[in-house]
């Protein structure tokens, strides 16, 4: 040990945070929380939106002050001198924090410029963060043209033009596709174990923080635990359990029951199979009737760190359980061989660019369609064809058996659409939003009434009703843009990225609704780019640059996987296979091309 | 004198370095960027076509009608005044309904009634003439009314030197226009352009690029560099005070060679107030949008604060003694109304000390404090 090292790179103490929003809110952004990082190693704060990590990260780069506490970084008192720890260490803000209009060159050379590299420091420099990165065909491309994985790791690259002696990243892997994300965690290790860099990062993404040499898990200002992943993991030793579904049931069916039941914590479909987290100790008699693990058979399984996370989440949320069942008034009559959605040679064209490229796919009655895909592939667009928000350039779309190029307002009666950023209303309450777009489906009177009632009531927002739905936490936002597309009953739900930015139980509630719609023969077709969640869905298509990949099963899907080491193959291994056989398809016909 | 030490030295040049790879960047996005280049070029030269082609405040052929209800000589003679001045474009009627029913339709801006017992009451020097303005445009009634003056004015000169015993006739008036001889109203609209377009991109375009920079949290990564605060204020000044001397330049070349606006002060002086004038304008772009952070905000408040008032509170459009006491006030706070007052008398009076240098104090002031504010306003902080 030297002595001119401090024993911690970031070393907090009782750091308090308090927000007055406009609203009057007042958010306790960090309450009380102490943390470490240690020289040479990873260290992430890990919790979901709203936890804390990006305010904490700000103040250790020195961009925010903590109204009490101390923070220490790299030894010096970050508030009393911000100035001299921000020109010793790298940070890479959320949203990149790039030049668009800049080329990837000129970014490169603002920050050299900025950190005072000489002409030959950046000779020596420049070649390696290129190779690094593999941006070297992209010098000359302006940033706002990159892929949204390309423009971290060039944000990456301006805070490595100078060697930092520390590195903080805020949710470096937000938004970029999980090829990306492997290529990027890939650099930050190679940087801490190969050349003893000092990095503290922040992630909503749980199977992230298996990869760091300590964890610090954030919950709405508060630590809940703090440690190496495997003692976040510890915490279900022994606990965690794969169970089989029934004959004809689905996974998604046992584990909607799974957490109904007071002994389990935590529940989710993997693989075809429905992994639980037992609650510790005796069961609770009183339970026994609604018992869903009796009859089930058990296998023990290694508890991932998802599965200690949920019981941390578990323990400080309280007893509650995890809501989400509902029912509608009238259940769509459901015959699952008549098709809901056709599309065929699906194409949109932005100029010369394909959003959408010869996309085709089918979807049934009653059940639930996902579309796969990084941020970019294509998801979005095709969705604002299929709810005719947008005119195709070309090919056949039918939904609910409507050519959607000669009827639009038809179709629309009979389709519900959330879209991406839930749009609501902010100034407007609960109640008044939920009005505006029943008033706006046509409902009058009665019914109208009788609609609100039931969405307040099945969505649980029956307390809030008066509160403005700005003012709404995330997970709320997100029921109340659902309880508004389902107002005018509609047979067919539209959903765009629900779940981006969600804390796990928000997001196992989700869908345990959108199980329940279809158990109820409600057609659900939704985007997500957490490949996890396609096991809730019957099919799944996969996409990336406007074109469908794969499409089948979830089974089928995850057997595109390569094998690997020591575990089951997830569905972002088969995703990552099936883009990297396309991508190197696609390099072989240019070469082939190139040849002839 | 003493020279710096070394390491003064070799801080005050990194300094620079950083500052000159800050006016890179800007140039680079300036240049890239359609709406910088909308705001800071593409708006004065529209600003500078409409002002000088468009828009004129100099009434010419107003339509009037005269009312003769008994065709004395005298009468017919005033009337015919009307009818050789380049300004009016007569008709002619005998009563007041028909002419009253064109005033309401708004075919004429003007009734000049000579009553049937003008002739007499002139023999015993009383005679009374009857203007009627349409009020709705107080700026044009005035002029009207001046030129109307000036008619009945000559009438009676002519009457005079006539020699018909007539001294009297209606009220004289002596109308004189000093330092705008020709009345031509773009003698004080291109300096009122120069005031308009400095506003845009000192304040306006400025508070637009500082806006977007914490809007797209490009400040974010900036902050964590060794970059110092008043370094990011420099890197945005500087390239937005050249392109307001750009601008500058501009409005002075459309004034010489379009419009032939004498320019009677001296360059230096002009030069020395615009520059004052532009950093007032800079340092409240640069207060407004570390203040609101958001381009939609700033752009809005900007107009507010800077644009609207330079074209209506300034003295540019309207004539500062005419407005009421506490709107008065209210202008002594506008940087825009001392340089409104710098810019005409250097255009049209010259070098008038006593006009110039309280005024260029006063912009002096206004930007030492302003700038103080801004400074103190850009820290490296977020929220």
């Amino acid at each position: 040990m030297t002595d001119s090292q401090p024993d911690a790179a970031v070393l907090g103490r009782q750091i308090r945070k308090t927000f007055h929003r406009d609203t009057g809110e007042i958010v306790h952004a960090l309450d009380g929380v102490s943390l470490e990082a240690r020289p040479g190693t990873i260290t992430a704060l890990v919790g979901p939106d709203g936890a804390g990590k990006t305010t904490l990260i700000r103040m250790a780069a020195g961009l925010m002050r903590a109204d009490e506490g101390e923070l220490r970084v790299l030894g010096i008192d970050v508030a009393a001198h911000p100035q001299r720890v921000q020109s010793r260490i790298g940070y890479m803000p959320q949203r990149f924090g790039l030049y668009e209009d800049l080329t990837t060159q000129e970014n490169l050379d603002l920050y050299a410029d900025l950190h005072g590299i000489t002409a030959a420091q950046r000779q020596e420099r420049y070649p390696r963060l290129m190779e690094m990165t593999a941006l070297g065909p992209f010098v000359d491309r302006l940033a706002g043209r990159l892929s949204g994985g390309m423009k971290q790791k060039l944000g990456l690259a301006c805070t490595l033009v100078r060697w930092p002696e520390l590195l903080l990243l805020d949710e470096p892997t937000v938004g970029v596709d999980p090829l990306s994300r492997r290529e990027l965690w890939e650099i930050i290790e190679q940087l801490v174990h190969g050349q003893g860099l000092t990095v503290l990062l922040s992630t909503s993404y749980l199977d992230e923080a298996q990869r760091c040499g300590n964890v610090i898990v954030l919950h709405q200002g508060k630590v809940l635990a703090r440690g190496g992943p495997q003692e976040v993991s510890a915490l279900a030793q022994g606990r965690a359990f794969l169970a089989e579904p029934g004959a004809g049931q689905k996974a998604r069916g046992l584990q909607a029951r799974l957490l109904d039941d007071p002994n389990v914590i935590d529940a989710v479909p993997q693989g075809g199979l429905v992994r639980l987290v037992k609650k510790n100790g005796a069961q609770d008699p009183r339970q026994a009737g609604e018992d869903a693990l009796a009859g089930l058979i058990l296998t023990p399984a290694e508890p991932i760190f998802e599965d200690g996370f949920m019981v941390l989440l578990r323990r400080a949320v309280g007893e509650q359980g995890i809501g989400g069942s509902m029912t509608l008034d009238r259940p769509v009559v459901a015959d699952a061989s008549e098709m809901v959605v056709t599309v065929r040679d699906l194409t949109r064209l932005f100029g010369s660019f394909a959003a959408v490229d010869h996309v085709s796919f089918d979807v049934h009655r009653g059940e639930i369609f996902g579309l796969l895909g990084p941020n970019g592939a294509g998801k979005t667009t095709t969705f604002r064809m299929l709810c005719g928000l947008l005119a195709a350039t070309g090919g056949m779309l039918q939904v609910a058996g409507v050519d959607l190029r000669h009827a639009r307002a038809s179709a629309r009666q009979r389709i519900g659409y959330v879209a991406q950023k839930f749009s609501l209303y902010g100034q407007l309450s609960v109640v008044e939003n939920l009005d505006f777009f029943a008033s706006a489906y046509g409902l009058r009177g009665g019914r109208k009434r009788r609609r609100i009632d039931w969405a307040l009531e099945q969505f649980e927002l029956g307390a809030l009703r008066r509160l403005p739905s700005g003012q709404l936490p995330g997970g709320f936002k997100q029921r109340l843009a659902m309880a508004a597309a389902l107002l005018h009953e509609p047979e067919t739900l539209f959903l765009d990225e629900p779940t981006s930015g969600a804390d796990p139980l928000a997001r196992r509630e989700f869908w345990r609704r959108i199980t329940a719609l279809a158990e109820q023969g409600v057609t659900v077709i939704i985007t997500t780019h957490f490949m996890e969640e396609a096991e809730y869905c019957d099919h799944v298509a996969v996409m990336d640059a406007g074109r469908i990949l794969a499409q089948g099963t979830p089974a089928e899907i995850r057997r595109r996987a390569q094998p690997q080491a020591g575990r089951e193959p997830t569905m972002e291994d088969a995703f990552v296979a099936i883009v990297e056989q396309a991508r190197g398809a696609a390099s072989a016909d240019v070469k082939a091309g190139g040849a002839a | 004198m003493t020279a710096p030490d070394q390491p003064t030295r070799r801080r005050l040049r990194a300094k620079a370095r950083r500052v000159w790879a800050l006016i890179r960047k800007e140039w680079r996005q300036m240049v890239r960027d359609p709406s910088s280049i909308a705001i800071g070029v593409v708006l004065p030269v529209i600003l500078i076509l409409l002002y000088g082609y468009g828009l004129s405040l100099d009434v010419k052929n107003v339509k009037v009608a005269v009312v003769l209800e008994s065709p004395s000589p005298q009468a017919t003679e005033l009337a015919a005044g009307f009818q050789l001045s380049p300004y009016f474009e007569p008709r002619f009627f005998n009563s007041m309904p028909p002419a009253q029913e064109l005033l309401l339709q708004r075919n004429v801006d003007g009734i000049v009634r000579i009553r049937s017992d003008f002739a007499r009451h002139q023999s015993i020097g009383d005679a009374q003439l009857q203007i009627v303005v349409n009020g709705t445009d107080a700026n044009r009634a005035r002029i009207i009314q001046g030129y109307a003056q000036g008619a009945v004015a000559q009438w009676g000169a002519r009457l005079g030197a006539q020699g018909a015993g007539v001294s009297a006739g209606p009220v004289v008036v002596q109308n004189r226009l000093w330092f705008n001889e020709a009345n031509d109203s773009h003698y004080f609209l291109v300096p009122g352009l120069i005031v308009l377009v400095m506003t845009l991109i000192g304040a306006f375009l400025t508070a637009m690029v500082m806006a977007r920079e914490w809007e797209r949290g490009t400040f974010e990564a900036l902050f964590v560099t060794p970059v110092r605060s008043d370094e990011i204020l420099l890197g945005k000044t500087i390239p937005y005070f050249v392109q307001g001397m750009v601008g500058l330049g501009l409005c002075l070349l459309a004034g010489k060679f379009l419009f032939h606006v004498p320019f009677r002060g001296s360059m230096w002086l002009l030069g020395a107030s615009s520059m004052l004038y532009l950093v007032v304008a800079l340092a409240i772009g640069l207060l407004i949008s570390s203040l609101t952070r958001s381009q939609f905000v700033a752009s809005q408040i900007t107009l507010l604060v800077t644009f609207l008032p330079a074209v209506m509170l300034s003295g540019f459009l309207f004539d500062l003694r005419s407005m009421p006491a506490a709107v008065r006030l209210i202008t002594y706070l506008l940087p825009a109304r001392y340089y409104v007052a710098l810019l005409q008398t250097l255009f049209l009076a010259g070098d008038v000390w006593g006009v110039v240098v309280p005024n260029l104090l006063v912009l002096g002031g206004m930007a030492a404090a302003l700038l103080f504010l801004a400074r103190l306003s850009t820290t490296k902080k977020l929220a």
